[in-house]
Parts: structure tokens; sequence; C-alpha cells
């Protein structure tokens, strides 16, 4: 789904991406993790070519994002959906107007946005806002009505750049179940966070960046050396562990075809 | 549904920004007023200039009424054979009024009250080679029965310049104030883009199109520009009106030259200012895109 092969991007002499080889499967429900500054919302600006990699290929689905025009870049973008710590909400619009924004601006018929807008509201719980506007809402609500408006156009791909970092850890948890269901559905998640307990307990693949470089890429953890301190493992727990991990990594290896 | 989208999306945008569009109109409304001053002033002296090119071209040479046609006659059919004559004619004095007539237009009355035709009998000399007109008007001085030889080459030489010159300078300060007016343009769409900035980053990150994003922008620019052009165009044409209607007339008896007619200046000066009034505010509005929508 998304393929990065040796991708460097320097900022002048700031590094961005060094040389940076991984692969996200379709289906896959990924988070990115690291310190501030490692780099990770280069990578998904990469992806959505908001920026341009000085070195490597970058594939979306299939298709070389470092050799598309300008032109192409918006149908690159239809096939990806995104949301942000900020909601970014437009705020003179209500919720519905917010949500059928999104399919507006790409053409969708009428007909297409009247179905597909309550649709995605009823799935985010938010039907009975439809008509409020975005400061009528709390956090968590507003949350819900920019996942609605990513995954609307009915996206392949969602990214979302530290979409919990406004929530309180209740609510963060809800918003997580909500992208765990469209990740059931078969839409590929990216997640850049900060919260380790959301990680821990997601158990997800970790995709981890420091300087630019990946460190490490493994299922569980949001830091395995961390994990061992925090759960005092024995060799058993250890051993146990292991044997999970395998048997996700094997599970998912499946899953590719 | 596009179309319908962008065009509602400018009106939109542009009563939003009321303040700032109705600035840059008066301003942009001025810039084209200057223009059209320079513009007016332009064409008449490019017609006087023609009038006096006209002239330029050929010698006129006086006859005394003495002389026959028949010897007026042998006068062009000798002369025709200089160098760098390309044609002659002999117009008595009847011709010679019937075109001052004609070139008078609608102030020709003013020749009626004369009780005999001053004009004397002339052979008109047609002058092909522009270099050989000194040798030409010696020439012609040379024949039996002429009175005096009309010819201004020093005179509309000097004319010419100076009209060049007045020409080149108002295309200069024309070419300025369009740009004035483009920046003028330019600022206002900035502000606009600045205050859907939110609006557009969600436009790019869900896949519109450049030109999707664009287009309300640029029909925003082409309205500011056409209303400019459109209240110039009525303020320009009034203004003229009034010229012909003060100092028509005396321009026509002093200097018995023709004031460019106000049909025909305002049929061009209307396709100029639609030309301008669009292309200013879309070269405004793709210059302010092209620094802040980097699309
Ligand atoms: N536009 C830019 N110009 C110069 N340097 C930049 C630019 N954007 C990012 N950088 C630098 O590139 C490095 C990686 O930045 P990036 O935004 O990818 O980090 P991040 O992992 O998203 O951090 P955070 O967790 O704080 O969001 C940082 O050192 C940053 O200073
Ligand atoms: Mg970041």
């Amino acid at each position: 789904m998304i393929e990065f092969n040796n991708v460097t991007k320097y900022y002048k002499s700031n590094v961005g991406l060094d040389n940076v080889t991984v692969r996200i499967n379709k289906g896959d429900f990924v988070f990115l993790v690291g310190p501030s500054g490692a780099g990770k919302s280069t990578f998904v600006k990469l992806i959505l070519k908001e920026i341009d990699a000085d070195k490597g290929t970058i594939r979306v689905r299939g298709e070389d994002v470092t050799k598309m025009t300008s032109r192409q870049v918006p149908l690159l973008r239809r096939n990806i959906g995104i949301v942000f710590q900020d909601f970014r909400l437009l705020p003179k619009k209500t919720v519905y107007e917010n949500v059928a924004f999104a399919m507006e601006i790409i053409h969708q018929p009428r007909k297409a946005i009247r179905r597909n807008v309550p649709q995605v509201l009823s799935m985010m719980g938010i039907s009975e806002y439809a008509r409020k506007y975005p400061d009528e809402l709390s956090a968590g609500e507003q949350q819900r009505v920019a996942i609605a408006r990513a995954i609307v156009n009915r996206p392949k791909i969602l990214i979302a750049d530290e979409p919990t970092g406004n929530l309180d850890p209740d609510t963060a948890w809800e918003i997580m179940q909500l992208l765990n269901t469209i990740n059931m559905r078969g839409t590929t998640i990216l997640m850049v966070t900060h919260a380790k307990d959301i990680v821990d307990r997601m158990e997800k693949r970790v995709i981890a960046i420091e300087n630019g470089r990946i460190v490490r890429d493994e299922f569980g953890m949001y830091g395995y050396m961390q994990a061992l301190q925090n759960t005092e493992m024995t060799f058993d727990t250890v051993e146990v562990e292991t044997r999970r991990l395998f048997k996700t990594r094997f599970r998912r290896g499946g899953q590719r075809r | 549904m596009s179309l319908f989208y962008t065009l509602k999306q400018a009106f939109i945008q542009f009563f939003r920004n009321l303040n700032t569009g109705i600035v840059s109109i008066f301003a942009i409304t001025a810039m084209l007023l200057i223009l059209s001053i320079f513009f007016i002033a332009t064409i008449n002296i490019n017609m006087a200039a023609e009038t006096i090119k006209g002239d330029y071209d050929s010698i006129q040479v006086y006859l005394t009424d003495e002389t026959t046609a028949d010897d007026a006659q042998m006068m062009v059919a000798d002369i025709k054979t200089v160098k760098g004559v390309e044609d002659a004619r002999y117009q008595t004095k009847e011709e010679a009024m019937a075109e001052f007539k004609t070139r008078w237009g609608d102030n020709s009355y003013l020749l009626e009250n004369l009780q005999e035709n001053p004009l004397p009998n002339s052979v008109i000399i047609q002058i092909g080679d522009l270099e050989q007109a000194d040798a030409i008007a010696k020439k012609a001085a040379t024949y039996a029965g002429v009175e005096d030889i009309k010819y201004y080459k020093n005179t509309v030489d000097k004319l010419l310049k100076v009209t060049r010159f007045i020409q080149i300078s108002a295309v200069v300060v024309m070419i300025f104030l369009i740009i004035i007016s483009i920046i003028v343009v330019s600022n206002t769409i900035k502000l606009t883009v600045f205050n859907r900035a939110d609006e557009i980053s969600i436009m790019k990150y869900v896949g519109a199109t450049n030109w999707f994003i664009r287009g309300p922008f640029l029909v925003e620019g082409i309205i500011i520009g056409l209303i400019s052009a459109g209240i110039s165009l009525a303020i320009a044409a009034a203004m003229y009106h009034k010229i012909i209607e003060v100092i028509g007339d005396q321009m026509m008896s002093m200097l018995s030259m023709r004031i460019v007619p106000e049909d025909f200046l305002i049929y061009n000066l209307t396709w100029i200012f639609l030309a301008l009034g669009v292309s200013i505010g879309a070269c405004g509005s793709i210059i302010s895109m092209r620094k802040f929508l980097n699309a």
C-alpha cells in the first residue's frame, strides 16, 4: 500500500528522513512513533506529496509518488484520508456541511452526498449533531467529525497525525475504537502518536523513528525495552511475548496474499 | 456544477471582502481613468500626426492665377518624370475648396461666408522617396507660373519627433499604471486567500484540483477588474463627451484639426477597458496565487 525505498529528505542541513526503507501493507494498522523532530510528519508529508524526497522512491498503491506531476497529486490524495490533532473543521459550516464539503469539492453527485454523509455520521456516532457547529461540540466529538470527513470519500488509506493529542484518555480510547472499526473494514491506517498507553494497549505494528532513521519496526509495544522493564518480565513471559509477536507477524504475513 | 460553484464562491468571497474590494476598485478605476486620459490624448495626437504626415509627403505648388490649365498639365507631366516623384496632379481652386470642406466636416459652415475663393490653383506632388523631397521642391520652384511652394519638412519633422516622444511616454505611463493595478488586485486577492486559508488547506488534503481551488480567486480578480473597467468607461465616456462639447469646435476652427469622434473612441475604449479589466484581474490573482497558494 505504502512503500518507501531508500528515501532521504533533508531540510537544508536538518535531517527529515535518512535512507528510510519500509513497507506498509494493505489493511495494516501501523503506529509511527518517535521523539519530537524525529521525522514523523516528514514521513506523512512525503506520502501526501506535500514535500518532495531528495532521494529514493515512494510508492502509494503501486504508483510512484516521486514521479507524479502536480496535476496528479489531487488524485493521489483522493485515496488518502487525513486527520489532524487540531481537527481543522470549518467553523462556519455545520457538522453535516463539513463532511459533505469533502465530497463536494471532488465533484461527487448530490445523490451520493445525501447517501454517504449520514452514513458516516452514524458510523461515527454523531448523527444527532449534524446540524450543530463545531464550536458546539466537545473535542472528542469534533475529532469524530474530522474522521467522518476523512473517510466519507472511502479512501483506501487513512493517515492520522496525533489524532488523540488533544483528547483525554477515555475519549482518546473511543477514537481508537473508531479507527479500529475503520481498519476492520479494510482501510489501511497509519497513525502518528506520542501516546504510549494507546500504542501498548492496541497491540499493533509500531514503527519507531529517531533522527530520520527507523530504529525499530515490530508488533506490540511503544518501546520494547521499556515494556520489558515496566512489566518486570521473567524469561517465561519474554518467551510468551516473543511467541505472541511471532504469531502476529505470521498472521499478518498470511494476510498479504 | 463546477462552474456554478466557482462563480458562486467568487461572489461570496468578493462580498465577504467588500471593503478591500471596493478600495481596490477605486484604485484601479483611478488608474484606468488616468490611463484613458493618456489614451485619448495619444490617439488624438496620432490622428493629428497622420493628418500632418499626409501633408508632409506631398508638396503643394501654388500657381499664379495667370497660369493656364494647359501650362499646369504640362508641368504635371514633366514633374512626374523627376526621380522620387510618385504622382502629381493638377488641382483647381474649386477642387481645393471642396476638399477643404470635407476635411472640416460639420464645421464647414464656417467657410460659407467667404465671398470669393481665397485658395490658388495648384499642382500637388506626391513624394515617393522622402529622401528626394528637398530636390523635388527645388526643381518645382524652377517652373514658370509658380507663386509659392508649401512644403513643411522641418516643421513636420519636429512635430513628428514630439508626437513620437509623447506616444512613447504615454505607453510607459500606461504600462506603469497597469502594473500598479495588477499589484492592487493581487493584494486584494491575497487577503481572500488568507481568509480562506483553512478551507483551502482542507480542499488540498481532500484532493480538490488546483484549478478548482484557484477558480474562485481568478474570478474574484476578474470581477474587480470588470467593475473597475465599467465605472471608468462610464466616467471616461462622459468626460470625452464634455471635451468634445467644449473644445471640439475650437480645435476645428483654430487648428483645422479634427478631434477623434466620440462613438469611435467609446467603441474602442470599451474593448480596451474590458480586456484590461479582465487581464489586470486575472494577472493580479494569478500572481497572488503563485505566492500564497503555491498551486
Ligand atoms: N519546513 C522545514 N524546514 C526546516 N526544517 C524542518 C521543516 N520541517 C521539519 N523540519 C525539521 O525536520 C526534522 C523532522 O521534522 P518532523 O516535522 O518530521 O518531526 P516530527 O517527528 O513530526 O516531530 P513532532 O513530533 O514534533 O511533530 C526536525 O528536525 C525539524 O526541525
Ligand atoms: Mg509532527
